[in-house]
């Protein structure tokens, strides 16, 4: 039993790397060296339970990969993922990691590939129920999918159709009511909602929210979208070329940022609101994630860049508005206000 | 329209329809709008509106089986909406450029950069190789691509996103034309280059004059570059006017509805607003107003009789609400 | 009645209709297989029961030319047997092998295509390795030499009895590449799609995923290359039989009976050896024809 206000989910060092190399025989014959690619390269985080930790970054940041290795789709090169005490890396036997397993579930970015084609949308949704053995009734099974379909806001007799016969929002209901079949403590949602129209996606948000309400859910967010971390989150992780920059309190994080980069992102943001707020003209691009600068990845990119960034690499520190992160400009003090 | 009223591309009952199997679906439907020289028009709506349509159908695109069914497009006074393939082929480039969600599809990746700018200024300027090619390289400085001189012989994959995308709009300004069709262009792009292509597009037209229909589905991106916005709903436009009014205090209950459910940074809810149900499908457009099923407001009138846009205070909004009688 | 409407109104059954030529594939395909599996009941005579076949009756012409009967519509051979009924029976034993053949190498092609594609890796690079050995062997070498090896293994005794089975493993097992191929292809590209990770996040184990996620999606290119694999395999059997390394001429195939017709070519007998013949040309042509539609219509971008 681990004490009331552990972590439900923490990532201790999390990393993965990717041997992106040419195959062999090419290596050989051109003196290529080997290449990998860091996709994630150390990440600590903890998500309380009840709450909303979100992932926020561009594409390349290794937000996703995050999401698979919390999940278990990849296999950590260093660190651990630990949920509820126990570390997913040391479960000896199939049978323990599959009762852990079905405590969490994932819920994926295109509803047009999360769902078999072939599959009508009851068996979809039962799987996890069917797969854990939770039921073997198969009037209970029944009963059970028709109650979840309700719960997401599609209707009993959605069950008998295929997945085409769906627009893209309602897919994203079938994704949710298989991910909750299993009664799972914690989702781990990969940008659900970024193929989807906007009127869509706030109908897919609210319905999140609400479960989260109902179910007391946990989960961990990815997305790309600021305005809607700020929306769904508790607390926001910024990613950057496979490491967090900063880590918070969504008030915090999007009320007074301190990494050069969260503000840069925030500087990004469309003004919805015409308010006319002057924007700071954000400079160059994400470099090759192959081939990451040396020192802090952000330094090409950093109005405060010194030679200290350009050498060594920030660790994560808490600063002074309650936020971890990782940069030398915010530790020496030298950061301009906003 | 601009003080006196001149009118660049002025778009007047425009019908788009697919003939299909099962019947002929209509994309767009009696569609109706004008830019003027230097506007930029934001056309906004969810998949399937047929936002992307009325860029095709304008810029002479459209895939078949998918065809031009009724209306008008005229450029600058001229039919363009009847021309045959290939005078339409001239003015698209030296007078309508267009830029794509991908700018991979929109480069050939066989060719340098260089050689399909210069292709594309010789054919439509009377310009030698030479000249051609100086042009290319100030057409790449003004897009903001570093070492122009020299990067204008690298091929399409040695660019990253945002930098092809910016080869893609020097391509489109290369003829100098007075009007850009800007297809979610920023789309494909993450937000810290969205914000640079943003920039971009509005300092250019703004320097050339260049008129721009930007097609998107992003009302951030709408607000920040528009000088007017149109709402299109299955087909048809719901709303069109300035765009402060349009985003501030929307009139359509779609156009409403829509502004409601975009989370935002600078206020916190509890729930989003939410419009229930889907867009229609093409072949299941209901009777009376397109958005009448998911409308809070509809009363009789809604479900029987279609709205056409109707002035209301400077906007034009196709809705009863704002009929006589209310 | 629902689900037959709507396959009525599918895009693959109008793109049929719209086709004459894959109509009237379709329709001889199926009169040879209804031909093929009623052989014994509509046939005119049984060409292989001595009792009905008479020797008097021996090398008659087709029924149009002078000496023609109306009772042996294609002529007879030197033994008095109907040429039609021996085509019927004929089209039974090269369908059969056909149909097991292109059955056996699915099979095998399917599972290996699987797991290596789904494994990757070690395993695929062995699996893969040995398709591409074979592959640079032409089929019919490797069907002849499983024969060759069978007779040798095979007692003497049992030649005739087990021919037919040998030949459908040696043509079957030649055919095995391309299925592998394109399973291991396509479930490479299933695999990455998200709902396989789903069914990897919930536990599924992997032959469960393998066999109820991954293989209903990649089996519509597989049925394209089964029908045009049909076609293939009924040649391929042709032609050994043709070699005489087939099935035997107590049962005789389409191959068979060109292959002892073909020597009465230049004694006048044409028949005997033309019929069998055409029947092999219209029934491979038939069959090629429906995989070509089929390949077509099944594939989203030429529509």
């Amino acid at each position: 039993m681990s004490p009331p206000d552990a972590p439900l989910v923490a990532a201790r060092g999390l990393a993965r790397h990717f041997d992106v190399s040419r195959p062999l025989l090419n290596r050989l014959l051109d003196g290529a060296p080997r290449q990998v690619l860091r996709a994630v390269d150390g990440v600590d985080f903890e998500i309380r339970k009840g709450e909303t930790l979100s992932l926020v970054g561009e594409s390349g940041c290794g937000k996703s990969t995050v999401a698979r290795l919390v999940v278990g789709l990849y296999r950590p090169t260093r660190g651990s993922v630990v949920f509820d005490g126990t570390d997913m890396a040391a479960l000896a036997s199939r049978a323990a990691a599959e009762r852990v397993r079905r405590r969490f579930q994932m819920i994926f970015q295109d509803p047009y590939a999360s769902l078999n084609p072939r599959w009508r949308v009851g068996r979809i949704v039962a799987e996890p129920i069917v797969a854990h053995a939770l039921m073997s009734d198969p009037a209970a099974i029944r009963a059970r999918v028709d109650e979840l379909l309700l719960q997401v806001g599609l209707s009993p007799a959605d069950r008998d159709k295929f997945p085409h016969e769906f627009s893209g929002g309602q897919r994203q209901r079938i994704s949710i009511a298989r991910a909750l079949s299993s009664n799972p403590e914690f989702l781990v949602c990969d940008e659900p909602t970024s193929a989807l129209d906007v009127s869509v996606q706030a109908q897919i948000l609210n319905l999140m929210k609400d479960l989260q309400r109902a179910l007391g859910l946990t989960y961990l967010f990815i997305s790309h979208n600021l305005a809607v971390v700020h929306y769904i989150s508790d607390r926001v992780g910024v990613m950057y070329l496979g490491r967090l920059v900063e880590t918070g309190d969504v008030k915090t994080i999007f009320a007074r940022p301190q990494h050069p980069y969260t503000r840069m992102l925030l500087d990004a943001i469309p003004d919805l609101e015409m308010s006319g707020r002057p924007r700071t003209p954000v400079a160059g691009e994400v470099p090759n994630p192959i081939d990451p600068p040396p020192g802090c990845a952000f330094h090409p990119r950093c109005p405060l860049a010194t030679d200290r960034c350009r050498r060594e690499v920030p660790l994560a520190r808490v600063a002074p508005t309650g936020a971890t992160v990782a940069c030398h400009a915010v530790e020496e003090g030298r950061l301009p206000p906003r | 329209m601009d003080a006196n009223g001149t009118k660049l591309l002025e778009v007047r009952n425009l019908r788009v329809e697919f003939p299909s199997r099962r019947g002929t679906l209509v994309a767009v439907d009696d569609v109706s709008f004008d830019i003027a020289p230097g506007e930029v028009l934001g056309v906004v709506g969810e998949s399937g509106a047929g936002k992307s349509m009325t860029g095709a159908a304008i810029i002479g695109l459209l895939e078949p089986p998918g065809r031009i069914a009724g209306g008008e497009i005229l450029l600058d006074g001229q039919r363009i909406d009847n021309l045959p393939y290939e005078k339409m082929r001239r003015v698209r480039g030296r007078q309508i450029g267009a830029i794509f969600q991908d700018p991979l599809t929109a480069l050939n990746p066989l060719y340098t950069i260089g050689r399909q700018l210069v292709e594309t200024i010789v054919t439509h300027l009377d310009m030698g190789e030479r000249a051609a090619r100086d042009r290319a390289i100030q057409l790449l400085q003004d897009v903001g691509i570093p070492a122009a001189e020299r990067r204008i012989d690298h091929y399409p994959h040695q660019f990253s996103g945002g930098m092809r995308q910016r080869v893609v709009i020097a391509l489109a300004l290369s003829a100098n034309p007075r009007l850009i069709v800007a297809d979610e262009p920023t789309t494909a792009l993450d937000v810290s280059i969205q914000a640079q292509i943003i920039t971009l597009i509005k300092r250019l037209c703004r320097e050339h004059g260049t008129a721009v229909m930007l097609v998107t589905h992003d009302m951030g991106v709408i607000a920040e570059t528009a000088d007017r916005v149109a709402v299109m709903y299955a087909g048809r436009i719901a709303e069109i006017g300035p765009v402060r009014d349009v985003v501030r205090r929307a009139r359509h209950p779609y156009t409403e509805g829509l502004m409601g459910s975009i989370p935002k940074i600078g206020e916190t809810v509890g729930r989003l607003t939410q419009i229930d149900g889907a867009m229609p499908r093409l072949d299941a457009i209901p009777r009376g107003c397109a958005f009448n099923p998911r409308c809070a407001r509809a009363f009789g009138r809604c479900r029987i009789d279609r709205p056409d846009p109707m002035d209301v205070d400077g906007a034009r909004v196709a809705c009863w609400l704002y009929g006589e009688g209310r | 009645m629902d689900a037959l409407n709507r396959a009525l109104d599918s895009d693959i059954f109008h793109s049929f209709r719209r086709s004459p030529a894959v109509v009237v594939s379709a329709i001889v395909t199926v009169l040879f297989f209804a031909g093929a599996i009623l052989a014994p009941w509509i046939a005119p005579q049984n060409p292989f029961d001595l009792a009905q076949v008479d020797l008097m009756d021996a090398s008659l012409p087709p029924f149009w030319l002078p000496d023609g009967q109306p009772h042996f519509p294609l002529g007879t051979d030197t033994q008095g047997r109907d040429v039609f009924s021996t085509i019927l029976f004929g089209s039974r034993i090269s369908l059969l092998v056909g149909v097991l053949s292109v059955a056996f190498a699915m099979v095998l092609g399917i599972a290996l295509g699987l797991v290596a594609g789904y494994a990757g890796g070690a395993v695929d690079a062995v699996i893969m390795r040995i398709a591409d050995v074979q592959l640079s062997f032409p089929a019919i070498l490797i069907a002849l030499l499983i024969d060759g090896v069978a007779r040798l293994v095979i007692p003497r005794e049992l030649h005739h009895e087990i021919a037919i089975y040998v030949l459908i493993l040696a043509i079957g097992f030649s055919g095995w590449v391309q299925y592998a191929r394109t399973v291991r292809g396509s479930c490479m590209v299933e695999k990455g799609k998200e709902y396989v990770q789903a069914a990897r996040v919930i536990g599924r184990h992997p032959a469960a995923i393998m066999l109820q996620h991954v293989l209903p999606n990649v089996l519509g290119p597989v049925l394209v290359i089964a029908t045009i694999h049909l076609a293939i395999a009924i040649i391929s059997e042709a032609t050994l039989s043709f070699l005489g390394v087939g099935v035997p001429p107590t049962e005789p195939s389409l191959g068979t009976l060109i292959r002892i017709g073909n020597n009465f070519l230049f004694s006048g007998e044409w028949w005997i050896t033309v019929f069998p013949g055409a029947a092999l040309v219209v029934m491979v042509l038939a069959v090629n024809l429906l995989g070509d539609w089929l390949r077509d219509a099944l594939n989203p971008k030429l529509r």
